[in-house]
């Protein structure tokens, strides 16, 4: 039985966007796949919320639960290493992904690894924690059935709830006869799902370590909780003799009873489950005369740019999110292009807005100007982030030095151009001298035959914009005379 | 969502303000006739500023807030009177009736001014049917109609109820619905300019639902979206076009022809 293929460093830079999205959407396949899944999603989101004034109530008490945990954060951190701490869980903070890898190895080393199973955590995808080990020989297994789908073909998951959503059963088929030894052909999902959990049961009793993420932790108790819907979290949780936690920041709460309203918001916007099949409350490691569980057990708390969101009074509802995806599955450019053409771990909406504070302006300065602003992701988003009013506000930081009395955030100002400046200005000019601006529209109508036939992006699909014979200024202005 | 809450509405008044939007000044100013049009025959004095140009979105949500900001100055001056000021346009109006106040929360003075003038907004489609509360007679043959709501109508203005009731009011009128009737169609101001192949793509699935319901023409109160989805059918020599709501409802009731 040979090992999958390890986690290849696939992440492209975002400046690539443009390119990669071209693609995307003239992909047949994809578009009818993604449109297809997230119309499914949209589906079963909706038949969980039958009355839209309950779930107002729902998602302004999420919200507020998230604001009052951040408005608190850095006393609910050290609370939650004081809780955690007495708990006997090892705590470990890590600025940015480099910190969080050699923690992790340090832990793995000191336990001489070779395999460390992981259940589903987007923070270990963020710090590309699978490269780091590879690097020092320590293999890491993706259990979670999507991670392990998307491993097993060198891949980056295409979606923070569905890692693998972007393939079809074929394609698994064809990827599980290709990889796994001594497996036929099958496009029958239970037999594929039977494939994947004999290889991962094997390796869950041969694992040093064991790793996990976190959903929400919570400071009175020193709880960490952890949503699924395998089983695979539970097992990478208990069997191994160390359990590893990796999370952001952002994910602390005060109270167990802050819990329930979000938990129960997120697997509904999620996976439109009123539950999830497996709810893991971990309250450290295994204590004198318990049967199972880690001897050893560690949080690694990561930042990774999170301060730079928080130091800033908008962008900080970027912390909100519980990551449910709801954003993404409702989102029209996303089912367009699919999470891959994004190239960052997190993709579409909330993507958009919270990866220039971990990759920087300068590498992702175009992903804010990836939305029409409709609306949608904001609107079902569970913990209400407003999520067009930051993607403008980061189009303005792109395009601008920092506001006086404002640190500047990272990569800021990245996407200034002259040109694009005195465009602006150009057009503000106009806007500005109504008499000008009547004068241009006078010579636009009458010389509309010189309407250019090439108009930048415009006429990638359309016919030329041609102004009308007379304007509306005109038109008012001869029945004024009349 | 920013329309939270029932929007509380005035009596018709005697009179209101125009304000045409840039673009249907310059490629679809029929649509700022007809909104005249249907709101002088309900007894309602229409005024148009001469000076008004745009309400300053393009540059708003292209991240020049400096420039929104001049071009949405230049218009407070133009409304002396406390009459309402109707946009037949979603998003325009959603710009001027949200966005406004946030624009200059650097500044008390002006903010006050735009929240006074943001108070005033109305979408046309949500002044007929709240504030004038008109009562259309159907003047027209039987016609299969399908209905695109601006995302800025939906999300910001709340107002997309109001163009379906006023074109419930029309017994000759089959609403057709189409599929995914709630997406954006792809224009999002310089979003089409900046990203032209994922502009495309929306727009033609919306083009694609558009026709799939056999409806004969489109109706949508908003000129961005408009232009979108017909140049984009235009280039696929489709002959289905969409016009505005104004100018439907006018020549529907007014005996006209349709075009």
């Amino acid at each position: 039985m040979s090992a999958p293929a390890l986690h290849e460093l696939q992440f492209v830079p975002a400046s690539e966007f443009k390119r990669r999205s071209a693609t995307a959407v003239d992909d047949a396949h994809l578009r009818q796949s993604f449109r297809g899944a997230m119309d499914f999603l949209i589906g079963k989101r909706a038949a969980q919320f039958p009355d839209p004034a309950a779930l107002e109530r729902q998602r302004a008490l999420a919200e507020q639960i998230r604001q009052y945990s951040l408005a608190r954060l850095p006393d609910l951190l050290e609370q939650l290493e004081r809780t955690l701490t007495d708990n006997g869980v090892n705590v470990h903070w890590a600025e940015n992904a480099e910190d969080a890898n050699r923690i992790i190895i340090d832990i793995a080393q000191r336990h001489a690894t070779r395999l460390m199973v992981k259940g589903k955590s987007m923070v270990s995808e963020e710090v590309e924690l699978n490269h780091a080990l590879a690097a020092v020989g320590i293999e890491a297994l993706e259990s979670d059935m999507g991670e392990y789908i998307v491993q097993l073909d060198g891949e980056k998951p295409s979606h923070i709830i569905m890692p693998a959503i972007h393939k079809t059963k074929q394609q698994i088929a064809r990827l599980f006869a290709d990889k796994v030894p001594g497996v036929a052909y099958t496009e029958s999902v239970d037999e594929l799902i039977g494939i994947g959990r004999a290889v991962l049961r094997e390796k869950f009793m041969s694992a040093e370590i064991g790793l996990s993420g976190v959903n929400f932790a919570v400071a009175e108790t020193g709880t960490l909780c952890l949503v699924e819907n395998e089983g695979n979290g539970r097992m990478c949780t208990t069997v191994p003799d160390v359990h590893i936690a990796i999370t952001g920041i952002e994910k602390v709460v005060e109270k167990l009873e802050h819990v329930p309203p979000l938990f129960g918001l997120l697997t509904r916007s999620a996976t439109g489950q009123a539950i999830t099949t497996y709810f893991n409350l971990i309250t450290g490691p295994r204590r004198p005369g318990e049967k199972d569980g880690p001897r050893e057990m560690h949080l690694v708390l990561v930042d990774n740019g999170r301060t730079q969101a928080y130091r800033d009074q908008q962008l900080r509802s970027t912390l909100q999110c519980i990551r449910c995806g709801a954003c993404m599955n409702h989102c029209p450019v996303y089912t367009r292009i699919g999470g891959h053409a994004y190239g960052t771990t997190y993709p579409g909406p909330i993507g958009e807005i919270v990866s220039p504070h971990m990759l920087g302006l300068n590498a992702t300065h175009v992903l804010p100007t990836a939305s029409t602003l409709c609306g949608a992701c904001g609107e079902v988003c569970p913990v209400k982030i407003p999520i067009p009013e930051l993607l403008v506000r980061l189009r303005v930081e792109g395009q601008h030095d920092a506001h006086p009395g404002r640190p500047p955030l990272r990569g800021q100002g990245a996407a200034k151009s002259a040109l694009v400046d005195a465009v602006w200005a150009g057009w503000a000019a106009l806007y500005t001298r109504p008499a000008l601006y009547r004068a241009f529209g006078w010579l636009a109508t009458r010389f509309r035959a010189l309407t250019p036939s090439q108009q930048a992006g415009w006429t990638f699909s359309r016919t030329p914009m041609k102004p009308a014979a007379r304007t509306l200024h005109e038109m008012m202005a001869a029945r004024r005379r009349r | 969502m920013h329309e939270t809450g029932a929007r509380r509405y005035p009596e018709k008044p005697a009179r209101v303000y125009l304000f045409g939007t840039c673009l249907i000044d310059m490629f679809c100013p029929r649509a700022g006739m007809d909104a005249l049009n249907l709101l002088e025959r309900e007894g309602i004095e229409v005024h148009f500023p001469a000076d008004q140009t745009c309400c300053g979105q393009p540059a708003h949500s292209s991240g020049f807030p400096e420039q929104a900001r001049a071009v949405a100055l230049a218009q407070f001056a133009l409304f002396p009177e406390p009459w309402p000021i109707v946009v037949p346009s979603g998003s325009c109006a959603g710009t001027m009736r949200h966005h406004y106040p946030s624009l200059f929360e650097d500044d008390p003075r002006l903010q006050a001014q735009a929240r006074a003038l943001a108070e005033r907004v109305y979408e046309l489609s949500e002044f007929l049917t709240e504030v004038v509360k008109i009562r259309l007679t159907d003047r027209g043959a039987p016609l299969r109609v399908a209905l695109h709501t601006s995302c800025a109508a939906r999300r910001e203005m709340g107002t997309h109820r109001h163009g379906r009731a006023l074109l419930e009011q029309l017994p000759g009128v089959d609403l057709a619905v189409h599929g995914h009737e709630s997406e954006c169609c792809g224009f999002g101001g310089t979003f089409s300019l900046k990203h032209p192949a994922i502009s495309s793509a929306m727009a033609g699935d919306k083009v694609d639902a558009l026709k799939e319901t056999g409806a004969e023409t489109f109706i949508s109160a908003d000129c961005g979206c408009l232009l979108n989805l017909n140049h984009t059918l235009q280039k696929r020599g489709e002959i289905l076009q969409g016009q505005h709501l104004a100018s439907f409802l006018w020549q529907r009731t007014n005996g006209e022809e349709r075009q």
